[in-house]
């Protein structure tokens, strides 16, 4: 008789890489088939565009975090960051065009120095990072009202606001292309890009192992402190544009970097760093964006939103710890 | 001694224990009576923190039994130890810095009157525990971490005697004291006799063993190779015993004379904070080995000349020029490299792929200096000649053998052509086979013209592959000894038993 010799063949899932973009991928898509279901006219161009746009700010802004995240540390500083840079911008201009483009590098200057001082006191000072970043956040949140007397004062100009509520018009097939979304799809491109280079391979090594780069000759507060910078930058960028969306106001801001550490998160990136790919951040704030969209299709309160988000960083967070501690 | 030996306190019968399929303890027998100093020699990774975890509770044995004050224990946790009446003193202490030394005391189990903690009962208690053990200096309220480390040690003892210890066990506790502390600790230790408590004493310095132990065990590679009274022995058999094993394995051949070069790096009256006055040279071309135990200055050697918590005294001179190794990047632009010996630790970036762990840094230093793709691909090659197995270059290095993370690390340091390489415990957990590929490869790197530095606490290979050997104790060069030397003279000198002839 015949044996036949059988191996138990090890089971070959398609594997799910750790960190990588598939899962997101997955949750978008269904929310995208859910949110066809509910309002196919949604997913029309003109509809679908102009959420694109809507979500450009918060996108960057996940961006800019999951840079900070990646390499260990956390940036609670972006939402008071973005408020302060629409209350400047306005008081700065106020209402006369020709100061725009010199406001739009002031605001970029602006945001870089934040990060670069949040890099610098949680690198050099060791301050942990959580309280560096909130400490800038309470004080960037007096010294705007400080600044302002309380109220906003000034107005954006007309050219300022482009940025954030005009789109290329009459486009073949899209219609209506917002700038706010080629700014983004620029800016994303530069941010796969700058990923993939020694400087962000080095970043992401840096959050897995600090020491273990230290020791292979990385200045690891120096590739922090450069994250940091990058996220007030996504900050300046992400202000300009809403400013010229929603207007002016205290609100500009308020939140944005629990969305923006939630999408992170959501988008497969390990707090703590050393794990997680940009595009999967971007992701995760497009999807947070729709399913907020999806909620609103069904009606549900607006107020639930901040539940929603903290409901979704518990639970990213506890199936990365349990897959992480499985290993 | 010829007493008629009390019933044993702690029995332990052919203790075994393996990890992950090394065996690590192998048939081990050991015996405690009240009242007795028990000392366990060996060299580093002999089996003795094993064996003592065993005891305590934190590890739970393969095989074999223990027997604990007449009957047999399997002790679920160090808890359950600690119930029992075994309590450990670690090297590093356990304590609450912020709180007082009668709250450290009582951690856990403090004295409870009407559902609230006995402040004035705590300290009474602890007030008579200290004195029970001669200490009436020391104040229950005192807050533990203004305490010098000798008191911290009495705290962690009466710790244990609140548990109602029966057995203590002892790793290490003079390494942190100043030489009247260890005076200190003696009485302290003669006092716990007195109170027929058994000791299990771990100790590197012989001095000590012969001072305080009544028996000594010592331990080799996991086994039992002696038990013998400390009256019937000296210090020289000792180190008999904790070595002399057979040079089985194969290494490379030496250097020969002709090839070696001249003096890469001098080291003169050089120091830090755990390095005093280290005279050494390394020659291009040659092997220095590195001896010495653990806590001996061998690695803070290794990461002064790298930059890691460099030099505060003394001369450097790398090819007759002086240098200041300030920082680890310095060092690498020196032309030297440093294969840690903690490889997870601060090895490898873990969850990163073989190629981004081989390229860590020369991204980092050279980044500019090199193309992006001819870097890559002469990483590549390197990864391919050290031979990394069983991954592709983009797997994550952390599903790698630790002999091939090794070849990774190897192959990122091999990058940056280093003509200095530091390696601390390069073969520590790794399987046979990439132990030799690994010696190869160091020699290979000699032979080509590169000034190797090897510390390693393996003595057959340090004794297979150095062409000479250094031998560190108490952060000072203890000694030199040629290729060709034995194991017994490497630890003699490690030890201290051949201070007089080093000298």
């Amino acid at each position: 008789m015949q044996t036949v010799q059988r191996r138990t063949l090890p089971l070959r899932l398609p594997r799910v890489r750790p960190g990588g973009v598939l899962p997101i991928l997955a949750i978008l898509a269904v929310l995208v088939v859910l949110v066809g279901i509910r309002q196919p006219d949604f997913l029309a161009p003109p509809s679908l565009m102009s959420f694109l746009g809507r979500s450009a700010p918060i996108i960057l802004l996940a961006a800019g975090q999951y840079f900070v995240i990646v390499s260990g540390e956390f940036d609670l500083s972006v939402g008071s960051l973005v408020t302060a840079q629409v209350v400047v911008a306005a008081r700065l201009i106020d209402g006369d065009p020709t100061r725009t483009w010199p406001v739009v590098l002031l605001l970029l200057a602006f945001g870089a120095l934040v990060g670069l001082v949040n890099g610098l006191i949680t690198t050099r000072l060791r301050v942990p990072s959580f309280i560096t970043t909130l400490g800038m956040f309470l004080i960037l949140v007096g010294a705007v009202y400080l600044w302002s007397d309380g109220a906003p004062k000034g107005g954006l100009s007309e050219e300022f606001r482009r940025f954030g509520r005009r789109a290329f018009e009459d486009v073949p097939v899209l219609g209506r292309v917002p700038y706010a979304l080629l700014v983004l799809v620029v800016l994303a491109v530069a941010a796969v890009l700058l990923m993939r280079s020694d400087f962000g391979r080095t970043l992401v090594a840096v959050g897995d192992n600090p020491r273990t780069a230290e020791l292979s000759g990385v200045r690891v507060w120096r590739t922090r402190t450069f994250a940091f910078i990058l996220s007030g930058l996504a900050a300046a960028v992400a202000a300009i544009l809403l400013g010229g969306y929603s207007g002016v106001s205290f609100q500009a801001g308020a939140g944005l970097e629990f969305g923006a550490i939630t999408a992170v998160v959501l988008g497969g990136v390990a707090l703590g760093g050393g794990r997680g790919a940009v595009v999967g951040a971007m992701l995760g704030a497009l999807t947070l964006e729709l399913l907020f969209a999806l909620m609103n299709f069904y009606g549900v309160s607006g107020a639930l939103r901040s539940t929603v988000q903290g409901a979704i960083i518990l639970l990213a967070v506890a199936v990365s710890a349990s897959r992480s501690s499985s290993r | 001694m010829s007493d008629p030996p009390p019933a044993p306190l702690l029995t332990l019968r052919g203790i075994g224990k393996s990890f992950l399929g090394v065996r690590v303890l192998d048939g081990v027998d050991l015996e405690v009576a009240p009242g007795e100093v028990h000392a366990v020699v060996g060299e580093n990774g002999a089996g003795k923190s094993t064996l003592m975890k065993i005891v305590s509770g934190g590890y739970a044995p393969d095989g074999g039994t223990v027997e604990f004050a007449g009957a047999s224990r399997t002790f679920r946790g160090p808890r359950d130890a600690q119930r029992a009446g075994i309590g450990i003193i670690h090297q590093e202490f356990n304590l609450l810095p912020e709180r007082t030394v009668a709250e450290n005391v009582y951690l856990g189990h403090e004295p409870v009157r009407r559902g609230l903690v006995d402040r004035r009962a705590m300290l009474d208690r602890t007030t008579r525990l200290l004195a029970s053990i001669g200490e009436t200096t020391l104040p229950a309220d005192a807050r533990v971490g203004q305490l010098g480390v000798a008191q911290q040690q009495v705290v962690e003892i009466a710790k244990a005697l609140a548990l109602d210890a029966r057995l203590l066990i002892m790793d290490e506790p003079t390494a942190a004291l100043a030489d009247h502390e260890v005076e200190l600790l003696y009485g302290l230790v003669r006092r716990l006799q007195e109170r027929g408590i058994g000791l299990l004493y771990v100790s590197h310095r012989l001095a000590e063993v012969f001072d305080l132990s009544g028996r000594i065990t010592v331990l080799k590679d996991g086994r039992r190779v002696t038990t013998v009274d400390t009256t019937d022995t000296t210090a020289d058999e000792l180190v008999r015993h904790m070595v002399g094993r057979e040079l089985s394995s194969y290494y490379p051949d030496r250097a020969a004379p002709e090839d070696r070069g001249p003096v890469r790096l001098n080291l003169r009256d050089a120091g830090n904070q755990k390095l005093r006055d280290v005279n050494l040279q390394l020659r291009a071309g040659e092997v220095l080995g590195i001896g010495g135990l653990q806590g001996s200055g061998r690695s803070a050697l290794a990461r002064a000349i790298f930059g890691v918590s460099p030099f505060t005294t003394g001369d450097v001179t790398l090819d007759d020029r002086p240098v200041r190794l300030r920082s680890p990047r310095t060092a690498m632009r020196a032309g030297i490299a440093y294969v840690t010996e903690d490889r997870k630790g601060e090895g490898i970036v873990a969850r990163q792929s073989v190629l981004d762990n081989a390229l860590l840094a020369s991204r980092a230093v050279f980044a500019v200096r090199s193309g992006r793709t001819a870097r890559t691909a002469r990483v590549r090659e390197l990864l391919a000649a050290v031979e990394v197995r069983g991954a592709g270059d983009d797997q994550e290095i952390r599903f790698l053998s630790g002999g091939n993370q090794q070849k990774v690390v190897l192959a990122r340091w091999l990058a940056l052509d280093p003509r200095i390489l530091l390696f601390d415990e390069p073969t520590r957990g790794i399987d046979v086979g990439a132990k030799s590929a690994i010696h190869d490869l160091v020699r290979r790197l000699a032979r080509e013209g590169a000034a190797v530095l090897m510390i390693s606490s393996d003595l057959p290979e340090l004794l297979g592959m150095s062409d000479r050997i250094v031998v560190m104790r108490d952060g000072r060069v203890a000694g030199e000894l040629p290729a060709g030397a034995t194991e017994e003279e490497v630890v003699a000198l490690a030890v201290g038993t051949a201070r007089e002839a080093a000298q």
